[in-house]
């Protein structure tokens, strides 16, 4: 709870600023969930960024071709493949690699491998340019005959069909509702800005009178403000099910893409109220609309959330319910 | 008794009634009973207003009674109390075993069946908002739970619903806002068996409605007041004996009147509509209905009657929630039973996402609406929070309504399936203003 409020603080100021700040990345989190107690001395208090995009596996994670194998003579991995969309990828002290032990078993040889970013087997290709969130460095990694050490695996090293990809989706289930408080963030700002401006222009939210009774601006933001407010409220409540140990799969899912795409229509539907005011530079109304849509893009994208709520709805496998 | 005490007493005799009482056998007989087809012309069936009993005051009161004011969460919490619990799980069962299966044919012969009534009434849910010393069953004044309990009733049916809980609305009011005299007046009968049918009857039939601009007039004469004007989709109008009417004040603002059916110049008419069909709704028509200075409620003081507003448009909210998540319970298997091109077609993405998004915005309209309620309940502003929900309500309800009958194909246009019955009702919500109160 304290994190999803601190961080819509922080995006309600910047989300490119945010996700460049050390130490709060996706690999963190990763880390923080699985490790076991020598991996957290050992890269505990270290910056780590989160590899698992590739040029051919977006959303479908499993399908990860970066393959690690073990060299029984080194006792070491031996990491191979090409990762692109490494937040912070450039900067941080450690990258979070998904590889396949096995790419005939599935999902569940996939396993996570803490990278050292001055390992010389990973080979920094490019620094993307991006719609937005362009003070976040977005970086596109070679691997080749990246060697680690055996205990730069995460978690179980064994491979386990049964558990499957529990594991490493663990981390989302915490970090949903982040996303969505960075979207939240974005969304409050600019109807911050907008409600500004408006009223300079003399329009005014009346709660009281019907929204139809009011100048058709007013009526949007009120609805705009609604659905925000919805998401918000949806974010608190995963939050504060995961602070009292309850499960929140589905409230996760939920507040992500409720926040993710209700606050992508706010800061366009912003800009479409300033006019050219919100769509040129002078305000941040266009950044924010150009940062904003990340947020229902990664960390599962507005259908994958979709999915995944649809499937607990249901009850349906993912075999059932592609 | 403590506060604690009493207010278990309420949710214990609840299970008790359902418990004891063979409602389900005999909502069953009703369905056997052949009535004929109601014609829901407006036209000549005006009538004057319910007979109605005579309201008078039994004892005198120095000054008003109020509710306790229920103690604030300082921290989020969607737990519901124990109390408000055991209320919800037993108005469920009601909703599930008494309600639903009785709606089509409610909404159909556009009646409740007076058993029904009856049952509800016993189950205490209309008197929520009477203060204990006036014979009230809850030591708290708290809009969430008005919240639960509406959105319980309304997972059985919306229309039923409106006609359980409309006559709460004006026990509520004087709970709230009447005067001492007031209270004396007209709050004991409300506690009583056979308590009277009544209505907070504040829209008007127009385009763009707005509560704070009305065409029904209050003019002041002698010690009293002359009152002219239409009031649209008052719940079960014909039987009311108890009207709170919006009315403009001699040009100061909108103010509430209580106005007894009896009172000349006071007649009512159908006014039957797509959907809340079980509520009977009418027409509430005043020819220079005079009223005593006694019937002003709340001094004409304009917070008071925004506040009424902001809480109708809460209940009405609770309302769309708990038919939205009626819906959500009833697609859910209805898609994964329903087979197309040899699998249920709840396997394609176009069918699942629907389910998703369904799940998603009923979420949001229940936590928009306890939100609201909670700030009621805790004495802040909650216009803004109101007019939220309202709006999300209103928009998302419809959305839902019309994606239930879309997910059901063919079925969900036919009256089998309560489908089309959400599809009618939800649209509602972005339309009334008034008739219920939390």
């Amino acid at each position: 709870m304290a994190t999803v409020l601190s961080i819509e603080e922080m995006c309600w100021g910047d989300v490119g600023l945010l996700l460049t700040m050390p130490r709060q990345g996706l690999g963190n989190s990763a880390i923080a969930s699985v490790a076991t107690e020598e991996q957290l001395k050992k890269y505990g208090g270290k910056w780590a960024a989160m590899a698992i995009t590739e040029p051919e596996s977006g959303s479908d994670s499993a399908s990860i071709r970066t393959t690690a194998v073990l060299d029984e003579k080194t006792g070491e991995y031996v990491l191979n493949g090409e990762k692109i969309y490494v937040t912070s990828g450039e900067r941080a002290d450690l990258v979070v690699v998904w590889a396949s032990l096995d790419r005939d078993i599935g999902r569940a040889a996939i396993k996570s491998f803490i990278v050292e970013r001055s390992n010389p087997g990973m080979k920094l290709d490019r620094l993307e340019h991006k719609l937005g969130i362009r003070a976040s460095d977005t970086a596109a990694f070679r691997l080749e005959d990246c060697r680690v050490p055996k205990d730069a695996l995460l978690g179980n090293p064994e491979i386990d069909t049964k558990a499957g990809f529990g594991g490493v989706m663990k981390t989302f289930d915490n970090t949903r509702p982040l996303v969505a408080a960075m979207a939240i963030g974005v969304g409050r700002a600019c109807l911050d800005e907008t409600r500004k401006l408006l009223k300079k222009a003399g329009v005014e939210v009346d709660h009281v009178a019907p929204a139809y009774t009011q100048h058709a601006a007013a009526a949007r933001l009120q609805q705009m403000e609604a659905d925000w407010e919805a998401a918000r409220l949806m974010a608190l409540h995963a939050a504060w099910m995961a602070d009292n140990k309850q499960p929140n799969s589905v409230q996760a899912s939920m507040s992500k893409a409720k926040a993710g795409r209700v606050c992508t229509e706010i800061a366009l539907g912003c800009v479409e109220l300033a006019g050219t005011l919100g769509y040129g530079e002078v305000e941040l109304l266009e950044k924010w609309s150009r940062d904003v849509k990340i947020l229902d893009i990664f960390e599962g994208t507005q259908q994958i959330q979709l999915l995944i709520i649809a499937r607990q709805l249901l009850g349906k496998s993912s075999a059932e319910l592609k | 008794m403590t506060t604690a005490d009493k207010s278990m007493g309420l949710a214990l005799r609840a299970v008790r009634t359902l418990a004891e009482s063979d409602l389900l056998d005999r909502v069953g007989l009703r369905k056997q009973v052949e009535k004929a087809l109601y014609n829901g012309t407006r036209d000549g069936f005006r009538v004057a207003g319910a007979a109605g009993r005579t309201f008078a005051a039994a004892q005198k009161l120095g000054r008003p009674a109020r509710q306790k004011k229920t103690k604030p969460r300082e921290l989020f919490d969607v737990t519901p109390d124990e109390d408000q619990q055991m209320l919800v799980e037993v108005t469920k069962q009601f909703a599930a075993e008494a309600v639903r299966p009785v709606a089509q044919e409610a909404d159909h012969h556009s009646e409740t069946p007076k058993e029904l009534l009856e049952q509800a009434a016993e189950l205490g849910v209309t008197i929520l908002g009477v203060p204990e010393s006036l014979g009230g069953v809850v030591a708290e004044r708290s809009a969430v739970t008005s919240v639960l309990i509406a959105e319980a009733l309304a997972h059985g049916d919306i229309g039923i619903a409106v006609s359980i809980l409309a006559p709460g609305a004006v026990p509520t009011a004087l709970g709230l806002w009447g005067d001492a005299e007031q209270q004396a007046k007209y709050l004991p009968a409300f506690t009583e068996d056979n308590a009277p049918a009544a209505a907070l009857a504040i829209v008007e039939p127009r385009p763009l409605f707005n509560p704070l601009k009305l065409d029904t007039t209050a003019k002041k004469d002698g010690t009293g007041f002359v009152l002219n004007g239409v009031k649209s989709m008052v719940p079960r109008a014909k039987d009311d004996e108890l009207f709170i009417v919006a009315a403009e004040l001699d040009g100061s603002g909108p103010a509430l009147f209580l106005v007894e059916s009896k009172t000349e110049g006071v007649f009512t008419e159908p006014e039957p509509a797509m959907g809340l069909r079980a509520a009977e709704t009418g027409r509430l028509i005043l020819e220079n209905v005079k009223v005593p200075a006694l019937a002003l409620l709340g001094g004409g003081d304009l917070a008071v009657y925004e506040e009424c507003i902001h809480r109708s448009r809460i209940a009405w909210c609770a309302l769309a929630t708990g038919a939205a998540q009626a819906a959500l319970d009833y697609l859910i298997p209805y898609v994964n039973t329903r087979e197309a091109f040899g699998e249920p077609i709840s396997h394609r993405q176009s069918v699942a996402f629907m389910i998703s998004d369904i799940g998603i915005e009923t979420d949001a309209m229940r936590l928009l609406t306890y939100r609201a309620a909670s700030r009621a309940d805790m004495g802040r502003t909650f216009a803004r929070e109101a007019a939220l929900a309202r709006r999300l309500c209103a928009d998302k309800g419809m959305k839902i309504g019309s994606d239930s009958v879309q997910l059901l194909g063919g079925h969900g246009y036919i009256k089998e399936h309560p489908a089309e019955r959400w599809y009618r009702d939800l649209r509602a919500v972005g339309v009334m203003e008034g008739a219920l109160l939390v």
